[in-house]
């Protein structure tokens, strides 16, 4: 039935698969974890498509890979990059019990088919025939003709379901330009955009801390997503340059400006 | 190779779904894990729809998909309203309906 070149694909691709799919369990940060299962989704694109269903490989690639995974994507960036999991049990051992029920479900499946002997298989040579998305339109629109008509009401319930869950009523007046430079010369902070990053002289980095006027790094110059993911990276320290507050270890750092000869005199 | 080995993947697949459904607590990677779960099945059916030489098997993947896309969209539509109300999108904080 399958050919050789087919098991090759398939002892490629399965073992990857697995790990991509662990991956989703693994992994510490959502982005990760969405990464692998869009590969997963790839792969198995690739895998309908050697098993003869090439229509639905190719609905798999635009509709998850494209369009649900791309909204998981979405969500994750609006929710918040730095939204990790907590490692705090709420319900004692259930780490473990989830750990053990995981396997004992997959020990159960597994064995199951082991034990199953299934008939050689009939391939999809005749039900192909006039091309694969022919034939699935020919049942579809036939025996399915009403799933059809109700999927498509799904479809339109689940958008404005999306629509009206998402909706925020505008509970206060518009926070328009003019109210928001109110508020900030009311609230008394600072007036000025934040200072950029990077010390210029030296580097040109976001992710290194600008340098104030008194050679300490500025908190506020490096963007809150980088500090929140740790990959800041602290300021140069330069011997050369002596702060104007640190006396140093040869008496102040600036000398007092001299005194003109005219001056004295 | 026989084609029972796609059912292994699929129950593979299907079983680190469950798995990720039982042990993450951030809601948009338990949905993930449904999602991961929905494919395993349809990888079964294109597997049986192959086995038996008959198209309804991928015809019932195809409406998989299509109710997994609107589930989707509701389920993020939900994350997302109880993320902008509480302020977290972890399963263990949504907790109203007992407090």
């Amino acid at each position: 039935m399958a050919s050789g070149a087919e098991a090759v694909l398939f002892w490629c691709l399965a073992p990857l698969m697995v790990i991509a799919a662990l991956g989703l369990v693994l992994a510490r940060k959502a982005v990760h974890a969405t990464l692998c299962v869009v590969f997963v989704m790839v792969c198995l694109a690739v895998l309908y498509v050697a098993q003869e269903a090439p229509f639905l490989g190719i609905v798999q690639v635009v509709v998850y890979t494209g369009a649900v995974m791309m909204l998981f994507l979405f969500v994750i960036m609006l929710v918040g990059v730095d939204a990790s999991d907590s490692l705090v049990e709420t319900i004692r051992g259930q780490r473990l019990v989830g750990w053990l029920l995981g396997l004992g479900l997959g020990a159960v499946l597994v064995g199951v088919l082991g034990r199953v002997a299934f008939p050689e298989g009939v391939g999809l040579e005749v039900a192909n025939e006039v091309t694969n998305p022919v034939g699935l339109a020919r049942i579809l629109l036939s025996d399915f003709v009403f799933a059809l008509e109700i999927v498509g009401i799904l479809l339109v319930t689940a958008a404005i379901a999306a629509l009206t869950l998402t909706h925020k009523q505008r509970l206060t007046a518009r926070v328009g330009q003019k109210e928001m430079a109110d508020a900030r010369v009311a609230g008394g902070g600072s007036l000025t955009p934040l200072p950029a990053p990077g010390v210029y002289a030296q580097r040109n980095a976001m992710d290194v801390p600008a340098l104030d006027a008194q050679g300490r790094p500025l908190e506020s110059s490096v963007s809150r997503v980088l500090r929140v993911r740790g990959q800041e990276r602290s300021a140069p320290v330069d011997p050369q340059i002596r702060r104007l507050d640190d006396p140093g270890p040869a008496g102040p750092a600036v000398d007092p400006p001299a005194r003109t000869t005219e001056e004295e005199s | 190779m026989d084609l029972s080995n796609y059912l292994v993947l699929a129950s593979v697949l299907f079983t680190i779904g469950a798995a990720t459904v039982l042990l993450r607590r951030n809601a948009i990677i338990v949905f993930m894990g449904i999602e991961l779960m929905l494919n395993a099945s349809n990888l079964a059916f294109v597997t049986f729809a192959r086995m038996h030489g008959d198209l309804t098997g991928q015809v019932v993947a195809f409406f998989v998909m299509v109710v997994a896309a609107a589930e989707v969209v509701v389920g993020l539509a939900i994350i997302v309203s109880i993320f902008r109300t509480r302020g977290s999108a972890s399963v263990d904080d949504a907790n109203l309906l007992k407090s």
